[in-house]
C-alpha cells in the first residue's frame, strides 16, 4: 500500500479540485431563471438526442454481437480489438471521418446522386446521432459480446443435445441475457450522450441541435455571461448526477465487456440464412467503423503537406498536454488505487469537464487572465476525467498485489519504499502502462475544455483541426487530423508497450 | 449396440482413437489420466465432435453426421445442466417441448412424476440457485427421465459432490437407468466410482480409447497405463 500520508494529500487534492469549482459554479449561478427559452431548448435536445444515440446503438449491437460471437471468420481478431479502438479515438477525427463518409461531398451522398437519391445532411440532430453511434455501438457490442462469451458451453450443447428450436433457444439463452445486459448498455451510452461536447460543437450547433455542454461554451464564449454559463452548468451537472446515479444502480453488473473473447460452439444457425444474416452486419458493423477511418488516412497524407507551423506549435501543445496529464493522473492514481479512492474518483465521471472548466475558470479570472492558463487547465481536467479509468485499471492489479503478498512484507519487515520499489511498481508495470496510455490518448485527443479557453496562440491539436474545417481549409484539416490520429494511437501504443516490455508476469 | 468403428477424433493434443461396441442395459466407464480425450470421446459420441475418421453408429444406424439433437442421447455436464434463470418445471418443460412453450397440464403432471422418482417432490417451481448441488444433479436426471433416450452420458456430474453424496446420486442414476433399460456411458477421474457403478471399463490413454473389459477383471489386474495414472494420481 502506499505510504498513508501520500494517499490522503492525493484524495484531499481530488476533492477540491472537483467540489471546489462545483461548489464556485453552484455559487455564481443566481438560479434557473437566468435561463432563456434557448436553453431549456437545449436541455430538451441533450435528453432527445442521447435517448436516440443509445436506442440506436443497442438495438443495433446485438445482430453484430451475436454474429461476431458465434461466426469464426478471417480477421475476427483483428476486428474485436478494432471495436476497443473509438474509446482513445479523438473525437474530431472521427467527425473528419463520417464527414468524408456522410457529408455533403461524401461517398454515401455520391453513390446516392448517382443513383438519383435525395441528398443527406450531416449537421443537425441525425449527425450528431450518428456520431455517437459510432462512437458507442462498438461499445455496446463489446458489453453484450463479452456476456456471450460467458455463457457456459454446457448450455448450447444442452440446448442442441435438447434440440431446442431456434424460437426456444432465443428465449432461454439469448433474450435473458440481452435484457441483462442491454439496460446497463442502454444506461452508461446515455450518460456518456448527456455529456457530448465535441461532437455537438461540430455537428450540432444552431438553436435546434444545441447540447448543454455547448450552451455552456457559448455562453462564456460569446455572450461572455458567466451567470447564465453557471446556471446551465449546474442544470448538466444535475442531469449528469441523476443519470449517473442510474447508470450506477442499473449497470453495476453489465461491466464494459473488457477482455473476454472465446468464439462459442453453437449448433443452431447452421442454415445459409442464418450465416448469410450473420456475414451482412459483421461487413456492415465493420464498413461502418473502418471507412470513416479509412477516409481519415487516405484524405489525410496529402494535407500532410499542408501542414503549417502553426499547427506543428498546436501538436507540440498537445503533447505537452498529453504528458503532463499523463504524469498528474499517475500519481494521482497510484496513492488512490483502493476502493475508497476509487469511490472518490467517481464523481470526476459526472462533472463534466465544461462544467469543471466552468468552475476553474470563475476561480482563475479572481488571481490571473485565465486564457492564459488555458494549456495547465487542459492538462489538469484531462488528467481528472481520466482518472476513473486509470482506477478502474489499476485498482484491481493493486488490491491482489497486497493480497498476494502483504503478508511476506510484513514477515519481511519491508519499509515503504522498498515495498514501492521492488514489489508494487514492478508488478504494476502492466496495468500502470496501458492506464498511461488511455489518459496520454484520451488528454491529446481532447477537444472540450481547451476550446473554454484557448486564444489563437494557444491552440492544441484537435482545437486547430477544429480551426481548420472552420476556416474550410479542409485539405489542411484533414492533414492535421492525421498527424492527430498518429499521434494519439502513437501515444498510447508507447505507454501501453512500455508497460508490457519486461513487466513482472 | 453402441459401436465405435475405427473412430478417429480431432484432439489439441493430437487424435484419438476408439474401437469398441457397447452393449444396452449396461453401465461404462471411461478412465485415464486428464487431456487423454475422455471428454473429447463423449463428445464425438453426442455429436458436440466431427469425426475426423471412422463411424459412430446405434443399432445400425449410422449416427457420425447426425446432429447432437437427432441422437438417441441425454447428456450430463459437471456443471451448468439446468439454466439458472428458469425454474424446474420450465428446465424439464424443454425436454418434453424443444419449441420452448409453456408445459400444459399433461406435461406438467410427468414433470412432477419425474421429479417425484427422484426425490424432489413439489419442486417445481424453485429455481436452480435456490437448490443444493445434489438437488441440482437430481432434478437434470430427472430431465434424462423425461427425455426417455437409450443412451445416457455423463462427463462427471457429480465430481463436486462429497462421496456419501457421490454414491448416492450413482446409485439413482442406475435406477433411472435400468428404467430406461439404457445404456450408460460415464467419464470419472475416480476409480472408485468405476468400480462400484460400471459393469465394463474404458481405458483411454495415449490416444486410443482401449476395449472395454469387465469391471472386476480390469480392477483386478490394471493395465500398465492405469497404474501408472493411479500411481501419479496418489
Amino acid at each position: 500500500m502506499a505510504p498513508r500520508a501520500l494517499a490522503i494529500t492525493a484524495a484531499l487534492a481530488l476533492a477540491a479540485l472537483t467540489l471546489g469549482p462545483v461548489g464556485v459554479v453552484l455559487a455564481r449561478a443566481g438560479g434557473f431563471g437566468a435561463l432563456g427559452p434557448g436553453d431549456w431548448q437545449a436541455l430538451r435536445f441533450t435528453l432527445w438526442q442521447a435517448f436516440l444515440s443509445a436506442s440506436v446503438s443497442v438495438v443495433l449491437a446485438v445482430p453484430v454481437a451475436k454474429a461476431l460471437a458465434r461466426r469464426r471468420f478471417v480477421g475476427r481478431g483483428l476486428l474485436v480489438t478494432l471495436l476497443g479502438a473509438p474509446f482513445i479515438l479523438p473525437v474530431i477525427v472521427a467527425v473528419m471521418g463520417l464527414i468524408a463518409v456522410f457529408g455533403q461531398a461524401g461517398l454515401v451522398n455520391r453513390l446516392l446522386g448517382a443513383l438519383g437519391g435525395p441528398n443527406l445532411d450531416i449537421y443537425g440532430l441525425h449527425g450528431v446521432v450518428l456520431a455517437h453511434v459510432f462512437f458507442n455501438l462498438p461499445l455496446a457490442v463489446r458489453m453484450l459480446f463479452s456476456a456471450w462469451a460467458a455463457v457456459p458451453a454446457e448450455h448450447f450443447r444442452l440446448a442442441a443435445s435438447l434440440g431446442l428450436s431456434p424460437r426456444a433457444q432465443w428465449r432461454v439463452i439469448d433474450a435473458p441475457l440481452i435484457l441483462r445486459v442491454l439496460p446497463g448498455a442502454f444506461t452508461v451510452i446515455f450518460v456518456i450522450c448527456l455529456t457530448s461536447f465535441a461532437v455537438a460543437l461540430t455537428l450540432g450547433g444552431g438553436p435546434r441541435a444545441t447540447t448543454v455542454e455547448l450552451a455552456i461554451y457559448q455562453a462564456m464564449r460569446f455572450d461572455f455571461d458567466l451567470g447564465r454559463a453557471a446556471a446551465l452548468a449546474v442544470m448538466q451537472l444535475v442531469l449528469a448526477l441523476a443519470a449517473g446515479l442510474v447508470a450506477l444502480r442499473v449497470a453495476g453488473q453489465a461491466g464494459f465487456g473488457a477482455g473476454r473473447d472465446r468464439i462459442l460452439s453453437r449448433w443452431d444457425g447452421q442454415g445459409a440464412l442464418a450465416r448469410g444474416w450473420d456475414a451482412a452486419w459483421i461487413v456492415a458493423a465493420a464498413l461502418f467503423l473502418l471507412v470513416p477511418l479509412a477516409a481519415v488516412v487516405l484524405r489525410g497524407l496529402p494535407g500532410l503537406f499542408l501542414i503549417t507551423p502553426d499547427t506543428l506549435r498546436a501538436a507540440g501543445h498537445s503533447l505537452m498536454v498529453a504528458l503532463g496529464s499523463t504524469a498528474l493522473c499517475m500519481a494521482w492514481a497510484l496513492p488512490l488505487s483502493t476502493r475508497r479512492g476509487e469511490l472518490l474518483a467517481l464523481p470526476a465521471i459526472a462533472i463534466s469537464p465544461l462544467v469543471l472548466g466552468a468552475g476553474l475558470f470563475l476561480i482563475l479570472r479572481n488571481f490571473v487572465n485565465p486564457f492564459d492558463m488555458a494549456l495547465p487547465v487542459t492538462g489538469l481536467v484531462n488528467a481528472l476525467m481520466a482518472l476513473p479509468f486509470a482506477l478502474r485499471i489499476l485498482r484491481p492489479e493493486a488490491e491482489a498485489v497486497t493480497r498476494d503478498y502483504g503478508r511476506l512484507r510484513a514477515s519481511l519487515r519491508m519499509t515503504s519504499l522498498a515495498w514501492l520499489r521492488l514489489v508494487w511498481l514492478p508488478r504494476l508495470r502492466r496495468p500502470m502502462g496501458f492506464a498511461a496510455g488511455l489518459t496520454a490518448a484520451l488528454a491529446m485527443g481532447d477537444l472540450g475544455v481547451i476550446a473554454l479557453f484557448a486564444d489563437p496562440d494557444r491552440a492544441t491539436l484537435p482545437l486547430q483541426v477544429y480551426r481548420l474545417m472552420g476556416s474550410y481549409q479542409m485539405e489542411a484539416a484533414a492533414g492535421a487530423a492525421l498527424l492527430l490520429l498518429f499521434t494519439s494511437l502513437g501515444l498510447f501504443w508507447l505507454f501501453d508497450r512500455g508497460g508490457r516490455l519486461g513487466a513482472e508476469t | 449396440m453402441l459401436k465405435l468403428e475405427d473412430l478417429e477424433v480431432t484432439m489439441d493434443s493430437g487424435m484419438l482413437r476408439a474401437n469398441m461396441a457397447l452393449v444396452p442395459g449396461r453401465r461404462v466407464a471411461l478412465v485415464g489420466p486428464s487431456g487423454a480425450g475422455k471428454s473429447t470421446l463423449l463428445d464425438a459420441i453426442a455429436g458436440f465432435r466431427e469425426a475426423a475418421g471412422g463411424r459412430v453408429t446405434w443399432q445400425g444406424r449410422d449416427l457420425t453426421h447426425v446432429p447432437p439433437q437427432a441422437r438417441p442421447v441425454s447428456i450430463l455436464f459437471q456443471d451448468s445442466n439446468l439454466f439458472p434463470h428458469l425454474t424446474l418445471e420450465r428446465n424439464l418443460g424443454l425436454a418434453l417441448h424443444p419449441d420452448g412453450r409453456r408445459p400444459d397440464a399433461e406435461a406438467r403432471a410427468r414433470i412432477e412424476g419425474a421429479l417425484r422418482r427422484v426425490g424432489l417432490d413439489g419442486m417445481a417451481g424453485r429455481k436452480p440457485g435456490t437448490l443444493s448441488g445434489g438437488q441440482k444433479g437430481r432434478a437434470a436426471l430427472a430431465r434424462v427421465l423425461l427425455m426417455a433416450r437409450p443412451v445416457i452420458l455423463l462427463d462427471e456430474p457429480f465430481a463436486a459432490l462429497g462421496p456419501a453424496l457421490k454414491r448416492e446420486m450413482l446409485d439413482l442414476v442406475r435406477e433411472v437407468a435400468d428404467s430406461l433399460a439404457a445404456l450408460v456411458v460415464m467419464v470419472t477421474h475416480d476409480p472408485r466410482d468405476a468400480e462400484g457403478f460400471a459393469h465394463e471399463v474404458v481405458l483411454v490413454a495415449e490416444g486410443r480409447a482401449q476395449a472395454p473389459v469387465a469391471s472386476d477383471a480390469f480392477f483386478a489386474d490394471p493395465p500398465q497405463a492405469f497404474r501408472d495414472y493411479i500411481g501419479a494420481a496418489g
